[in-house]
């Protein structure tokens, strides 16, 4: 497929596509242990625990598992910070002592790099019943088909975000991805060399630089790493790896997954399937009397 | 209703002789009406007229009242005799032990009842209580103690407020009122409490005010410092109904606030009014009095609707129409955040049933219907259903809307009959059915009605939705002002540019089809691009709610072109004369 592209080609900045099976082997193992490190961390939430202290709790699990690296380091968010209420600025996704809170939603969101292979997840649940929570999971599963429906039939990032915001209108929810740095629901991720660096800001600075140079000569190129609902995402899907985060919210309570989806010339599909939001079946519809 | 002439007889209690009127078929359930400071039974007179065709009505003067005798001295005044003096009553006109009566207490009546429901002599002979404007003297001294005891901001207002409508209980404590009230200050104070329209205009005094209103200060001077300095804990479970009128000069709403903790079995009425309702809204209180006692004398265990909502734990009723989506689902939402009962109306039933089953994740009781707000049949059945099920509406959100633009002369009458059905003939409805069902229960509600901006901006972009709006601001305006001595608030709502599927609907009327695709895309990025989401303006349809408010612009917009159109008009219609739709 041809990429709009003013100089040179794609493979200039990024070798996805050129990814081999095992390096997309890597990149799922990645993935399950971090989703692994959401599940054990989640199981063992109790009330009165803060955001603070579970973020530490799956940070250190993934070292003792062997993590080197880091996209960003892990975050928590606990009740109606679920739904990024009243964000204004950045600062306010870090880590706050927020204590959960029976029926309350959680997301939890890390994003490990070990040996060069990103993984970069979001698990949400909550802390006993919140039929809310309930739903929303179940139909960000409808989000999931159409993400990877649509960038099959390589309509351009934009329509796709836009597509999922009219979803998301029609199933009466607001999308809180929009509240994420450039509004982005996903962004492009790449195997690193292995080795370890410095975390700035809560971001490992080997990830930022990648994605920093990435996105300058995307610029140039006309497409963009960084998938938001602007002119800079209005082209077909660019082959590679893409981080998706569809975050919905309703009220305040907010929900979303977060994984990779393979993107290549001529197709697209979830790095995996065997994950948590997958395997949990769609909640039951519910008759609402007249 | 016929006005009968009373029936009267006469009850002799520890030497004083009550006047005792009867009213009404004998063998029906017995009402008893106690009468306040400083009037006599013909306070009750208008009410006991409009009970009598179905209940077995008696009033009758408190000693030291009209026509019936006084005791010596203020010791002859203490709530002790008085309720004997009730239950004396109540065994001459009702003999039989095994038939329990409902009483209705009004000012001083109302306390006498207070008493009477938590004391020995009349256990076991009340079946229900209405209480008027009268709260018991014990709990008044608990509830002034309990805010004393947590002296917070909202507490102290509350005293503070209460005090100063209770600066003349101390004044009746003075050697000279006694004589104020004889040497004709009676008639003076009688044509004050008119001007002030405390009274309904024209009313004359009782012939015997002077006397009963010089008699009645012992009242006050035989119960009040006693009870406020050792007050008893009183308490009830004979079934009780509060009515608080919203606008009473000498009883705060507030301190009512603390009653469940006497009388658990409660209904608490807040209702639009001044002190004297039996004088000033007699066909609502005989409708309400008449309500409780119904329930009663059926033995249901449970509320029926009418009554269910007006119980402490009871959820405001909301209805909202185009709830499927935008503005209105998220209006639903907002609501069923605070706990409100919600019912999701829209054309699309589909669009309305998911609404309401978000709403019930949110914790909230909610039904849809699939109604065409156009259709007056349609709404009224929608009408007729909401007060079946839910005793009524509280909150009404005439939401429904769609959008139109281009010129006016491309706009067919098909397009105008089309927007005009929707947007205005749905507000009407929905003001006019809604509205009357308010104002027939008597005890209040709101009516909101979403317009717009362009209500007050003029453009050749949309003339055709823009009238209809402005339509809708003006009924309302003139609604407001029609409603507003019946405690129902009509608040206008005008939203500028807010991101929901109107846009992907909007007809723009005299362009082809794929024109008309390729402008409701380019509008819809243009809003996505405003960014200003409609759980917004829910929250501020929540807030004109809560404080009344007339007309909300929501969005900056909305608020210049409001400011635009009274500062200058003319630089107003320059602007009208940019055409928006031409350039997206």
């Amino acid at each position: 497929m041809t990429l709009p592209l003013i100089n040179g080609t794609v493979d200039d900045v990024t070798k996805c596509w050129d990814l081999t099976e095992t390096d997309l082997e890597r990149f799922r193992e990645v993935q399950q242990l971090a989703y692994r490190c959401a599940e054990t961390t989640a199981a063992d939430l109790e009330a009165g625990v803060t955001e603070r202290q579970v973020a530490k709790r799956m940070r250190r699990w993934l070292q003792d598992q062997g993590v080197d690296d880091w996209f960003h380091l892990p975050f928590a968010w606990f009740g109606d910070r679920t739904a990024f209420r009243r964000f204004r600025q950045p600062l306010q996704f870090f880590p706050t002592n927020r204590k959960l809170e029976d029926g309350m939603p959680f997301i939890l969101d890390c994003a490990p790099v070990h040996e060069g292979y990103t993984a970069d997840i979001g698990y949400a649940g909550a802390l006993g019943d919140n039929p809310a929570l309930d739903r929303l999971l179940g139909d960000l599963a409808e989000h999931r088909t159409l993400i990877v429906e649509q960038v099959r039939e390589r309509r351009p990032l934009r329509e796709v975000y836009e597509a999922v915001d009219t979803l998301a209108a029609h199933q009466g929810y607001e999308n809180r991805h929009r509240a994420y740095p450039f509004r982005v629901i996903a962004h492009q991720v790449d195997k690193l060399p292995p080795g370890t660096g410095p975390v700035v800001g809560r971001f490992g600075l080997r990830s930022l630089r990648w994605l920093a140079r990435t996105t300058a000569v995307g610029l140039r190129q006309g497409w963009s790493p960084l998938w938001n609902d602007t002119r800079l995402s209005d082209h077909p899907p660019t082959p590679g790896l893409w981080a998706v985060e569809p975050h919905l919210g309703l009220r305040g309570v907010g929900a979303k997954f977060e994984e990779l989806l393979v993107v290549t010339d001529d197709d697209a599909y979830w790095l995996d399937d065997d994950l948590p939001h997958v395997r949990r079946s769609a909640a039951p519809a519910e008759e609402v009397p007249t | 209703m016929t006005a009968t002439a009373p029936t009267r007889r006469w009850v002799t209690s520890h030497d004083v002789d009550l006047a005792v009127d009867e009213r009404g078929p004998s063998d029906a359930p017995t009402v008893v009406l106690v009468h306040g400071y400083p009037d006599t039974s013909a306070v009750w007179a208008p009410v006991a007229e409009r009970l009598a065709d179905r209940y077995h009505v008696v009033t009758y003067d408190v000693r030291g009242a009209g026509a019936s005798g006084a005791p010596e001295g203020r010791g002859g005044y203490t709530l002790d005799l008085l309720v004997d003096d009730l239950a004396a009553v109540v065994d001459a006109v009702s003999p039989d032990r095994e038939r329990k009566v409902h009483l209705v207490g009004h000012d001083w009546g109302s306390i006498q009842g207070w008493e009477a429901v938590t004391t020995e002599p009349l256990a076991g002979r009340v079946a229900s209580y209405t209480s008027i404007s009268g709260p018991g003297l014990d709990h008044v001294a608990h509830w002034v103690r309990a805010r004393l005891h947590r002296p917070t901001p909202r507490h102290l207002g509350q005293l503070l407020r209460q005090g100063m409508r209770s600066w003349y209980i101390g004044a009746f404590h003075l050697p000279g009122t006694t004589l104020v009230w004889r040497a004709g200050g009676a008639r003076h104070i009688h044509h004050t409490l008119v001007r002030l329209g405390e009274l309904p205009k024209g009313s004359e005094p009782a012939a015997t005010l002077a006397r009963d209103g010089a008699l009645g200060l012992n009242l006050y001077r035989a119960n009040v410092l006693r009870r406020a300095t050792r007050p008893a804990e009183r308490r009830t479970d004979v079934p009780v109904q509060l009515i608080v009128p919203d606008g009473d000069r000498y009883v705060t709403p507030a301190l009512l606030d603390d009653t469940a903790r006497w009388a658990p079995n409660l209904w608490r009425r807040d209702v639009p009014g001044r002190h004297w309702l039996p004088r000033t809204a007699p066909d609502h209180l005989a409708a309400w009095i008449a309500e409780l006692v119904d329930h009663v004398e059926s033995g249901e265990a449970t509320d029926p609707p009418s009554l269910r909502r007006l119980r402490a734990d009871a959820a405001p009723v909301v209805v909202v129409t185009g709830a499927g989506s935008g503005i209105g689902r998220q209006t639903a939402l907002s609501f069923a955040e605070r706990g409100a009962t919600v019912i999701a109306a829209d054309i699309d039933g589909d669009a309305a049933a998911r609404t309401a089953l978000l709403c019930r994740d949110l914790g909230a009781a909610a039904v849809y219907h699939q109604v065409d707000v156009g259709d007056a049949d349609a709404m009224e059945a929608l009408a007729k259903s909401v007060e079946q099920d839910h005793g009524g509406t509280d909150v009404v959100v005439n939401n429904a809307g769609i959008g139109m633009a281009g010129p006016m002369l491309d706009t067919t009458a098909n397009d105008w009959e089309r927007i005009l059905r929707v947007n205005l003939w749905g507000v009407i409805h929905g003001s006019r059915l809604f509205g009357r069902q308010m104002a027939a229960r008597g005890d209040g509600g709101h009516i909101v009605n979403v317009a717009s901006a362009a209500a007050f901006t003029p453009s050749r972009g949309y003339p055709a939705y823009a009238t209809t709006k402005a339509a809708v601001l003006m009924l309302s305006e003139c609604l407001r002002a029609e409603l507003s001595g019946v405690g129902i608030g009509v608040s206008a709502i005008c939203p500028g540019i807010v991101n929901t599927g109107i846009v992907t609907t909007t007809r723009f009327v005299g362009v082809t089809d794929g024109e008309q695709a390729r402008r409701q895309q380019a509008t819809k990025r243009l809003y996505s691009l405003r960014g200003y989401g409609p759980e917004r303006v829910a929250e501020a349809i929540v807030r004109a709610v809560d404080r009344d408010k007339p007309v909300v612009p929501v969005t900056i917009e909305a608020r210049f072109g409001r400011a635009l159109s009274r500062l200058s008009p003319r630089l107003s219609r320059r602007l009208a004369r940019l055409d928006p739709t031409g350039r997206i």
